[in-house]
């Protein structure tokens, strides 16, 4: 189990236990947490579920493979080099304290 | 806005979403969901792939958990049907005898599959169709155990995503379609042409040009036979049938609204009656992509209106132009289609169809339509982007040697849809 915070680009914070295997994705639909669409169910296809790792992150994120890396590129929102697809990342114990801010917008 | 509220008849990916946009956007009226199904809204996507495999669970399918809709007060009405619309009086009148008064009503009623109009296809047992969580339970009992022989009868999407699941589990699969082509009307011929290589590689035996004529049970009222036009007979223990669906218009017609392969709607998604909107597989929309009305059957489409009548519910109205985009998965081919690719009169393609990575540029009068991508994702979504601002991309520069759409990812754009 990991602590999530997924913050919102409103400034809402929403601070939720997320269970493994659950991704960061399925973690914010299963606390009814919106601002993330996930319109493929996280099957790294639609690039709906995008988040921005905080910048003070020192939590070992999973590497990204390929397929993400170019899903990014059609996200909504610009991505940066904190991009990450929320259905890519597994939560772990590993990941207590994870702070992900959600985009602008998903589609 | 006055007090009675939203309606929204249909709990499924459009349904769904609807409600949870008119509370994304503050909407705080009285929201009605109605579904006929017994469960939860739920994707519908897996059921032709995870699910049936058992990679993912029914649980896994919701969309969202049951306390969402305590959490939004969104009145879940399950298993229940709306049976009909009394415009004057803004009610739906529901099978169970309640009503329920409207200001709003959305009408996402999806569509059922077709069936097969050939003799024993409506009579025997063993002869399926796939829409819904119920049908891929049966399914799944079904394609759970020893090797049976499946014949999937059209080669659309649904069809060749079951037969690929039915390979992975171990079945013998025969794909027969009526088309000289899979999925004809959808895809670009490189397209369907690396889609039915694939399967072949896979041991599926796919017929084209193919009719079937009958359907032939055992003494028990079980399919056996599979009968074409030629008189070939194909052994089968289990016959699924994808040959596409059919809007769920009758709500609407009964109500005098105006119907055509799925009801009529505006720009902005609306009925001929301006409080009732409709959308997803059931709507029939004027695409400025295609420059027509279109109806368009996929989880973008559903969502992008979904987002797109809550905004006019909410007395923002706004165009829908989103770009329709689309995805399929088959064995390791992961097939995305950005825009609309009917109509084109040239495509460029880029990558290796038999390396199993490329992607198909469609342009119509030298304006790109859409793309067409099996494990290039990056062309999908930068496709995408470039179709929401009007791409100026030419062709010629698609086919210049060493061509990667990623330096294009630059092109200012704006917002691509309502959300
Ligand atoms: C097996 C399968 C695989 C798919 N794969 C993909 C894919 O890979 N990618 C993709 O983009 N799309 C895919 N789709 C398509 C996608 O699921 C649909 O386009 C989407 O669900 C449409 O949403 P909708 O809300 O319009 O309709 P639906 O999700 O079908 O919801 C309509 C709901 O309304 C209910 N209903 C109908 N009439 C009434 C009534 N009178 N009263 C009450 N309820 C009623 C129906 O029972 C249903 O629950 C797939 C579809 C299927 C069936
Ligand atoms: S949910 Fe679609 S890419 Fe993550």
């Amino acid at each position: 189990m990991a602590k999530i915070t997924y913050k919102h680009p409103s400034g809402t914070v929403t601070i939720v236990d997320v269970e493994a295997p659950n991704t960061v994705m399925r973690g914010a639909k299963l606390n009814n947490i919106e601002g993330i669409e996930a319109q493929c169910g996280g099957s790294a296809q639609c690039g709906t579920c995008h988040v921005y790792i905080d910048e003070a992150n020192e939590l070992p994120l999973p590497a990204m493979d390929s397929v993400e890396d170019d899903v990014l590129y059609g996200t909504a929102c610009d991505r940066t080099e904190r991009s990450r697809l929320s259905c890519q990342l597994p939560v772990s114990d590993e990941l207590d304290g994870l702070v992900v801010h959600l985009p602008e917008a998903q589609s | 806005m006055g007090p009675r509220g939203v309606v929204v008849v249909g709990a499924g990916q459009g349904g769904l979403d609807t409600a949870a946009a008119l509370r994304g956007r503050g909407y705080t009226g009285r929201i009605t969901l109605v579904g006929d199904e017994p469960v939860v809204p739920y994707q519908r996507p897996p059921l032709s792939k995870g699910f049936l495999t058992g990679a993912m669970t029914a649980g896994e399918l919701e969309l969202r958990p049951r306390s969402f809709f305590a959490a939004h007060d969104i009145e879940l009405v399950s298993g229940n049907r709306a049976a009909k619309i009394d415009r004057e009086g803004r009610t739906v009148l529901l099978e169970s005898g309640t009503s329920l008064p409207y200001d709003r009503l959305v009408l996402a009623t999806g569509a059922r599959p077709r069936t097969l109009p050939v003799p024993g296809a409506a009579a025997l047992s063993g002869v399926l169709t796939l829409r819904g969580l119920a049908d891929a339970e049966r399914l799944r009992e079904r394609l759970t155990g020893p090797p049976r022989r499946l014949v999937v009868v059209g080669a659309g999407f649904i069809g060749l995503e079951l037969a690929a699941t039915a390979r992975k589990l171990g079945h013998e699969v025969t794909v027969v379609e009526a088309q000289a082509r899979a999925l004809a009307r959808a895809l670009t011929p490189v397209m369907s042409a690396r889609l039915v290589a694939e399967h072949l590689d896979a041991g599926v035996r796919v017929l084209l040009s193919r009719e079937v004529t009958a359907l032939w049970g055992d003494s028990s009222g079980r399919v056996e036979v599979v009968e074409l036009d030629g008189g070939e007979r194909v052994p089968a223990d289990l016959v699924v049938v994808g040959v596409g669906v059919l809007p769920n218009t009758e709500l609407a017609a009964a109500a005098g609204l105006q119907v055509g392969d799925g009801v009529i709607v505006d720009a902005h998604l609306r009925t001929d009656d301006p409080d009732i909107h409709a959308l997803g597989d059931c709507a029939r929309f004027p695409s400025p992509h295609a420059g027509r009305h279109v109806r368009l059957e996929s989880v973008q489409n559903a969502s992008g209106q979904a987002a797109c009548v809550a905004a006019a519910i909410c007395g923002e109205p706004v165009a829908y132009t989103a770009v329709p985009w689309f995805w399929s998965e088959q064995y390791a081919l992961r097939l995305q289609i950005a825009g609309l690719t009917a109509g084109h009169d040239e495509t460029v393609v880029v990558g290796d169809p038999d390396g199993g990575r490329f992607s198909v540029f469609c342009f119509r009068e030298g304006r790109l339509t859409g793309v067409e991508s099996v494990n290039r994702p990056a062309d999908h979504g930068i496709a995408r982007r470039l179709l929401a601002t009007g791409s100026d991309l030419a062709p010629d520069e698609v086919r210049r040697p060493g061509f990667d759409l990623k330096t294009h990812v630059h092109t200012p754009r704006e917002r691509l849809s309502h959300a």
